[in-house]
């Protein structure tokens, strides 16, 4: 995702140093030797079991921890030579339980960062309309409702929208999503990449759950008993993980996991048998005997003048017809858009028991065909899908 | 005893009853407000801890179990008759529901919502400004109402030290003069409205102080 960001939005690049924290003396720390580098604009997970330090390592980023060792660097700034309410107006602070203040309408608490920092009203009122808009609250009907009037997952977005009120060049996340249901919390999610990919923040997230971690992060940090066991980008760590932990915490699906991570539009496609409807028997034959026409399991796709797929024909038939004829539409099943992952399609294809799924564009003319094989073989690196691999 | 209410009485006297009305109405007024000045400050300065007020507590729950009569006897002894020692003595009595409701209320702000306060960057001076005293509202309130009620009972006492008010009526014009009736039963029904109508007020000045309560509950 990163490399895709528009410049213009400011984003820092957050470095943890050796980072350290021991709650008492004689204790096993909470987090050790905690080295992590975050780039500018990026999503980073934090995710471990309970207890293992990710919290506290979250919390040490905008000092609700001191650290006991190591140090924190923003944009290359060590946090603790800063003046600790003016780093945490600048870093963007979300909680699972959101506390929002209860006493405040939403409006007012969206605008309390830009209050603290003395925006006039009306740059203050513009930003909460705008920010309520972006976290997809009609301002008209919530600005002045008060936080007990809105159900959890309202709540959260109001939660998202106030740490992003001033613009901060980092956000700190603490299981953001974990305290609503799961319908609402892949919707958030969902929200949340559309959010980033408009306004590049860099995003540092705790997480305990690792679907919500491979589909959030740009790198995935695991740490365990207070330390780093593996730092990498999801598709990596599905595919090489450091040790039995990882792979235990990845599950045992994590090569389906991977699949999650890669969408059609990023992979080769087998090339389309297609044949107009309509089309002359001896100009097919024509192009078969040319070569440039090849049956998928002895059948042709019927495409209509439109371009759009209308069914499968058999090649057998070939031999006793004139023309190729023109089905109706809706033989061509399961139709695929390119921002299907392999996994959604692997399922879509399982689910109508075919063996081919047609991949279409915008417009909906067939671009290529994808197979279970063909995705089996592309989990292995292998056939003609990986020849334009994913990122 | 007259069982009788003698009105002729009443509408030969309404100059002492409204003075005696006006007086106890002062005497309750200055020292609730002197109670919440001193209490509030208090509660803020003890609230984060257990020690202080634990102590806070013992000093002034000792005070509030001192029997009223032998605390007006007490502060007639050191200082003179007056209104000053009247409201001394009313004052101490609402210390320990004030501050304890005060504390309570402040201690009651959810830990996520300090927590999303203290992430912001609010100070611990906002924090106390801005989220920790309007959520406590509710409960510094309930404390005033009680101590506002219970003082305008109190106050009736503050006769035995020449402070005036309701007392007069109830103590000087009654019982001394062999019970008579009258002047006991206005004091006590005009006390008594007097506390229903303060408590009212203070209703509605928490209403209009805790929108975001009456809009959840919509």
């Amino acid at each position: 995702m990163g490399a895709e960001h528009p410049t213009a939005t400011r984003a820092a690049r957050v470095e943890l140093q050796g980072l350290g924290m021991r709650y008492q003396r004689d204790a096993a720390p909470a987090v050790e030797d905690l080295t992590l580098d975050v780039p500018a604009g990026e999503v980073c997970v934090l995710i471990g079991p309970s207890g293992c330090g990710k919290t506290t390592a979250l919390k040490m980023i905008n000092r609700l921890i001191e650290p006991t060792g190591g140090r924190v660097l923003i944009d290359g700034v060590d946090v603790r030579t800063r003046p600790v309410a003016l780093l945490r107006r600048e870093t963007g602070y979300v909680i699972q339980q959101v506390g929002l203040l209860p006493h405040l309408t939403i409006a007012s608490n969206v605008a309390t960062v830009p209050r603290l920092v003395g925006w006039d009203r009306r740059r203050i009122e513009m930003r909460t309309r705008e920010l309520l808009t972006l976290v997809g609250l009609d301002p008209d009907e919530y600005a002045d409702r008060y936080p007990a009037q809105l159900s959890g997952g309202q709540q959260q977005r109001v939660g998202l929208a106030r740490a992003l009120a001033a613009d901060p060049p980092l956000m700190l996340m603490d299981e953001p999503f974990s305290a609503v249901d799961p319908i609402t919390r892949h919707r958030l999610q969902l929200d949340f990449l559309r959010l980033h990919r408009a306004v590049p923040k860099t995003v540092i997230m705790v997480s305990h759950d690792i679907d919500e971690a491979v589909r959030m992060a740009d790198r995935i940090a695991v740490m365990r008993e207070g330390r780093l066991v593996q730092y990498a980008a999801p598709a990596e760590l599905l595919a090489r993980p450091a040790d039995d932990f990882v792979s235990n915490l990845l599950g045992a699906d994590r090569a389906l996991k991977g699949l999650a991570l890669i969408r059609l539009e990023e992979t080769a496609l087998r090339p389309v048998p297609a044949v107009r409807a309509g089309e002359p028997a001896g100009s097919v034959r024509e192009r078969l005997a040319r070569g440039d026409l090849e049956p998928v399991d002895g059948a042709f796709l019927v495409l209509g003048a439109d371009g759009r797929p209308l069914g499968w024909w058999s090649e057998e038939r070939l031999g006793g017809a004139d023309a190729v004829p023109s089905p109706p539409p809706g033989g061509a099943e399961p139709l695929l858009d390119g921002i299907t992952t392999l996994r959604d399609t692997l399922s879509a294809l399982f689910g109508t028991g075919v063996d081919h799924g047609v991949v279409v564009d915008g417009e909906g003319r067939a671009r290529g065909l994808v197979s279970a094989a063909d995705i089996a073989l592309h989990a292995r690196g292998e056939g003609p899908m990986a020849s334009r691999s994913a990122g | 005893m007259d069982i009788e209410v003698r009105w002729d009485w009443i509408r030969s006297h309404t100059d002492d009853i409204q003075r005696n009305t006006i007086e106890h109405l002062q005497l309750v007024g200055v020292s609730l407000a002197i109670a919440i000045a001193l209490a509030i400050p208090l509660a803020v300065l003890v609230y984060r801890s257990r020690v202080a007020f634990g102590t806070t507590t013992a000093i002034t729950g000792a005070l509030y179990t001192v029997p009223s009569l032998a605390m007006f006897a007490f502060l007639l002894s050191i200082f003179d008759i007056g209104f000053g020692p009247a409201v001394a003595a009313l004052v101490l009595y609402s210390l320990l529901i004030l501050i304890r409701n005060a504390v309570v209320g402040l201690r009651s702000v959810p830990t996520p919502v300090r927590d999303a306060a203290r992430g912001m960057g609010l100070t611990r001076l906002q924090t106390l400004l801005r989220v920790e005293l309007p959520l406590a509202v509710p409960s510094i309130m309930a404390g005033i109402r009680i101590t506002a009620v219970s003082t305008v009972g109190i106050a009736t006492i503050a006769v035995f030290i020449g402070a005036g008010g309701l007392g007069e009526l109830i103590y000087n014009d009654g019982v001394q003069r062999g019970l008579f009736l009258t002047p006991i039963l206005a004091g006590a029904v005009i006390a008594t409205a007097m506390a229903i109508i303060i408590d009212l007020l203070l209703v509605l000045a928490e209403r209009l102080m805790t929108p975001w309560l009456r809009a959840a509950r919509r």
